[in-house]
């Protein structure tokens, strides 16, 4: 099982799954990010799953996997600090309350 | 009989199956090595607390249910032989994203936030397209020929530093300048506006 790339495949599936329905579906928007995060992971899984498996990517796997997860830390900033300068106008981290451009 | 007890009963419970599972699975002979049982209960851990964390209530039980997650998932790295991998796992996500995380949901919940409404009105068929997703992914995983080999190849840490300080050398300088603007636009965007609202 942890000797076959499709058994890495399948999880990092799931967790990518389990990462959109938890965007779709919550209304808290610090939420939503943490379920970006769970997306984020479960791609950079199978990029190191490809990377252990795969003899041609075998080096090369490891570091798309650490640049992702540079990108994935200033995605979390700059989105934390936008909820976070929103909240402080609104008053809610709910996203559906954020209505102004609807009304 | 008190709530404490009770709580501390189901714990075990399950700790017990998730730890017992799988070494019933090998002592049956479907989990081969020592590494397969390993993988197995990091896999359960990994799902079970990402589904924690996309359905629990209380939003800072959430958080720490992404912890939990993120350390799951530094041992699955270390399985699939990525030991840097997994360290810059366990320093960047555990140590920096859920803290930050943690932060942004102090600073953003009310008082009435964990007590209304969790999910939105689209949750049946954020549901449904989630579980859609898994499955032509899960089938389109199992009817391609990758060209994977049976042997997982372990990532030495020197061959790596090697190659990301040759050929990827400029991506690495790039993302450094992201994470510089990242830092700049976080501290613009989350500071308070003089006179403004506090």
């Amino acid at each position: 099982m942890s000797n076959s790339l499709d058994a890495y495949l399948i999880l990092s599936a799931l967790l990518f799954a389990i990462g959109t329905f938890g965007f779709l579906a919550r209304r808290n928007a610090i939420s939503m990010l943490m379920s970006i995060e769970l997306m984020l992971n479960g791609v950079n899984l199978a990029i190191v799953a490809f990377g252990a498996f795969i003899p041609n990517l075998a080096q090369d796997g490891s570091v798309i996997a650490l640049m992702v997860m540079a990108v994935a830390a200033a995605e979390a900033t700059v989105g934390l600090s936008i909820v976070i300068a929103i909240y402080r106008n609104r008053k809610t981290p709910l996203v559906d309350e954020y209505d102004a451009m609807r009304r | 009989m008190p709530r404490g007890l009770l709580t501390v009963i189901a714990s075990m419970f399950v700790v017990g199956t998730a730890i017992g599972l799988p070494v019933l699975l090998f002592l049956l002979g479907l989990l081969k090595t020592p590494e397969d049982v390993l993988f197995f209960v990091f896999a359960e851990v990994l799902l079970v607390s990402a589904l924690l964390v996309v359905t629990m209530r209380d939003i800072i039980r959430c958080g720490l249910a992404m912890i939990v997650c993120f350390g799951a998932l530094a041992g699955i790295y270390v399985i699939a032989g990525a030991p840097l991998v997994a360290a810059a796992q366990v320093l960047v996500y555990i140590g920096a994203i859920s803290v930050l995380i943690l932060f942004a949901i102090m600073l953003t919940q009310t008082k009435a936030a964990p007590s209304s409404l969790v999910f939105q009105t689209q949750a049946v068929g954020a549901a449904l397209a989630a579980i859609l997703l898994a499955i032509i992914v899960v089938i389109t995983v199992g009817a391609t020929g990758w060209g994977a080999v049976d042997q997982r190849i372990h990532t030495a840490t020197d061959e790596l530093a090697t190659l990301l300080f040759n050929d990827y050398v400029l991506p690495f300088e790039v993302v450094s300048v992201l994470l510089l603007a990242a830092v700049i636009g976080g501290v613009f965007l989350a500071k308070r506006e003089e006179g403004g609202p506090s």
